[in-house]
């Protein structure tokens, strides 16, 4: 069995960002970057499909510009055999993004495919969806716990209220939450031999798709800021408070 | 052109997102029809003809629609959303689960999260976990939208009177089955609409230390959350989690309770009108967004605390 999984170049987690002041965007210069934290989960998912002998062999994709390379090699480095890169310097919007994947998933054929739930970027939690839709395949979004038996995926998914559990059949896509494992670190090993595995460049012209813009972002903006309040010394002078300050209780 | 807003439901009732995605469907501006896909949820159907602003709800009532699996209920919702100018959802896990797939099919972007309405075809939506919001226009003609629910109020449930029609089409994809599901059962507010929240974080310790968040909170009526780490480390389960990846909570007040304030955190509750913290470490970021501090140990607070109120 063949485990694609996608792997999205974003802001590190701990960096908070800023607005940049003409409110273009948010400035990216200087700003540390690494591999979004659900994409870890789903390399580390298809790792372990592949040392549980489920899967034969991982595929990792990543599609932007050349600078996302460094996150594939990553991948590698964590137990992927090799890579794709669709190399752009363009804006691509999620639509697109499925689009390109839905090309690459007709060229290697993975029974099943793991995504990021959301990248902790733009927070749209909408690719591995728009896949699912383009493929028609079926989707086990928000996953914590992936079984891959009989050409078959039951994947648990967390959802308001608590967990629900459905059947894929097989290809299927599927989308990870923070609970599905905990990522292994690369070492140094690994990182040497990931050097030497297979990256391999297309672009989205080779892909034999458009890239086009379905929305645009006229302004990005600083949220309002909260004041730090006051220090209280007890609990009854909180509850004094809360009562009488800001009746709230 | 009308707008269609997908209502949120178990078949017996509508949930209270339905009515915040009603109100800013309304401020997008056109007839509102409701979608209430189900399986015997003439119920629900009936409570979504009553709410205020609602100008027509559509049943479709059949086994595929059961679960709300996002494979059979998409189909359903592009068939329809075809005749429409916006197709609106809560951003809840249901509605994050169907609806980019429902614009995928209709070959249009998702504008996700938003948290207010400029205009017909532009909206904000807080990026990077909240630290920064974007105003973003849709250049398509179909317009996809996911609602915050935090962001909008509640449009009343009652003082409507639309009528109810039923949808012929019935769509199963067949790549999908429902196996079970494990709901929390509990009396308490739900999370994402509590006026009160109490959060327990990595410092509460276990789980059963949990019992002295809950005692505080029957006394206040309040719903209780959770940071990731308390959830990860299993003392609850993870439809607790407040955060950036978790559920956005405003609520008239928010205490949180041993818990750090790390940005994942704080992109799920900053919204709050009050903040509490209550920690033992006074450098603990969390307090740079607290109306109260409290420097403490929490186990000698939260029994203290339910006593004083
Ligand atoms: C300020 C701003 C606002 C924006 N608002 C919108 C908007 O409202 N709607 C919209 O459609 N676009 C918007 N965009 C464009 C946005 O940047 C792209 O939609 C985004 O980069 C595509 O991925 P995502 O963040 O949607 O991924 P998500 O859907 O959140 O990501 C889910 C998973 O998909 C995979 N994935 C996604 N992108 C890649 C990639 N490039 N390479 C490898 N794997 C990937 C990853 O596994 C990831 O974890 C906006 C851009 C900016 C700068
Ligand atoms: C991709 C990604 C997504 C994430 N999404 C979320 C999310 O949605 N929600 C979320 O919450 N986090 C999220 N996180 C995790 C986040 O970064 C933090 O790790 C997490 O919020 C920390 O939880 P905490 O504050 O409970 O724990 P800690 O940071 O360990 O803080 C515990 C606090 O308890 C205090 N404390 C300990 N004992 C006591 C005591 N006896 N009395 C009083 N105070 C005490 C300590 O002083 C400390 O400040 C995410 C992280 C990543 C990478």
């Amino acid at each position: 069995m063949k485990v694609l999984v996608t792997v999205k170049r974003v802001i590190d987690y701990n960096v908070k960002v800023r607005v940049k002041s003409d409110n273009s965007d948010v400035d990216l210069s200087n700003v540390k970057m690494a591999m979004n934290p659900f994409c870890e989960i789903a390399v580390e998912e298809a790792v372990r499909l592949k040392e549980a002998g489920v899967a034969t062999e991982v595929v990792a994709v990543s599609l932007g510009a050349k600078n996302c390379q460094e996150q594939l090699r990553t991948a590698l480095a964590l137990g992927a055999d090799r890579a794709i890169h669709v190399e752009s310097d363009e804006v691509l919007e999620s639509l697109t993004v499925a689009k390109l994947l839905k090309k690459v998933v007709e060229e290697e054929q993975p029974d099943l495919i793991v995504m990021g739930k959301q990248a902790i970027d733009t927070d749209n939690n909408q690719t591995g969806q728009m896949l699912a839709a383009l493929t028609g395949y079926g989707q086990g979004t928000f996953a914590s716990e992936v079984k891959v038996e009989g050409g078959k995926a039951q994947v648990t998914r967390e959802v308001d209220g608590g967990l629900q559990t459905v059947e894929l059949a097989l290809p299927a896509i599927v989308t990870t939450d923070l609970r599905l494992n905990e990522p292994r670190y690369a070492s140094l090993p690994n990182i040497m031999k990931a050097k030497k595995k297979p990256l391999d460049v297309k672009t989205p012209a080779d892909l034999g798709v458009e890239v086009t813009s379905h929305t645009k972002v006229l302004k990005v903006t600083p949220p309002a800021e909260r004041q730090a309040g006051i220090k209280v010394a007890s609990v009854e002078e909180l509850v004094d408070k809360l009562k009488n300050e800001a009746k709230v209780i | 052109m009308a707008i269609l807003v997908i209502a949120e439901h178990d078949n017996a009732s509508l949930k209270g997102a339905t009515l915040n995605t009603v109100t800013a469907a309304t401020q997008m501006g056109g007839d509102i029809h409701v979608l209430v896909a189900g399986e015997g949820c003439q119920a629900a159907a009936d409570q979504a003809a009553k709410v205020a602003g609602v100008d027509k709800v559509l049943v479709a009532d059949s086994a595929a629609y059961a679960h709300q699996l996002a494979e059979n209920v998409s189909l359903l919702v592009a068939e329809l959303g075809k005749d429409y100018s916006h197709v609106v959802a809560p951003a809840t896990t249901s509605g994050k689960n169907f609806m980019p797939r429902v614009a995928a099919l209709l070959d249009v972007a998702q504008v996700s999260d938003i948290t207010r309405v400029e205009s017909a075809d532009t909206f904000d939506r807080p990026i990077y976990a909240g630290n920064a919001i974007a105003t973003v226009q849709s250049l398509d003609a179909i317009k996809v939208i996911t609602v915050r629910t935090t962001g909008f109020d509640a449009a009343a449930a009652e003082g409507g009177s639309a009528a109810v029609e039923a949808v012929g089409s019935t769509h199963d994809a067949g790549v999908s089955s429902f196996v079970g599901e494990e709901m929390a059962v509990s009396d308490r507010p739900e999370l994402t609409a509590a006026k009160v929240v109490v959060s327990g974080g990595r410092g509460m310790g276990s789980g059963e230390n949990f019992a002295l968040i809950d005692a505080v909170a029957d006394k206040l009526g309040a719903a209780v959350g959770a940071s990731r780490a308390a959830v990860d480390a299993g003392f609850v389960p993870n439809d607790m989690q407040v955060g950036q990846t978790g559920k956005i909570v405003a609520p008239e007040l928010y205490v949180a309770v041993g818990i750090s304030g790390a940005i994942q955190h704080l992109a799920g509750m900053k919204d709050s009108k009050i903040i509490v913290a209550i920690n033992k470490d006074e450098e603990a970021p969390i307090f740079q967004v607290a109306d109260y501090g409290l420097v403490a140990d929490l186990f000698d607070v939260l029994p203290e605390l339910e006593k004083q109120l």
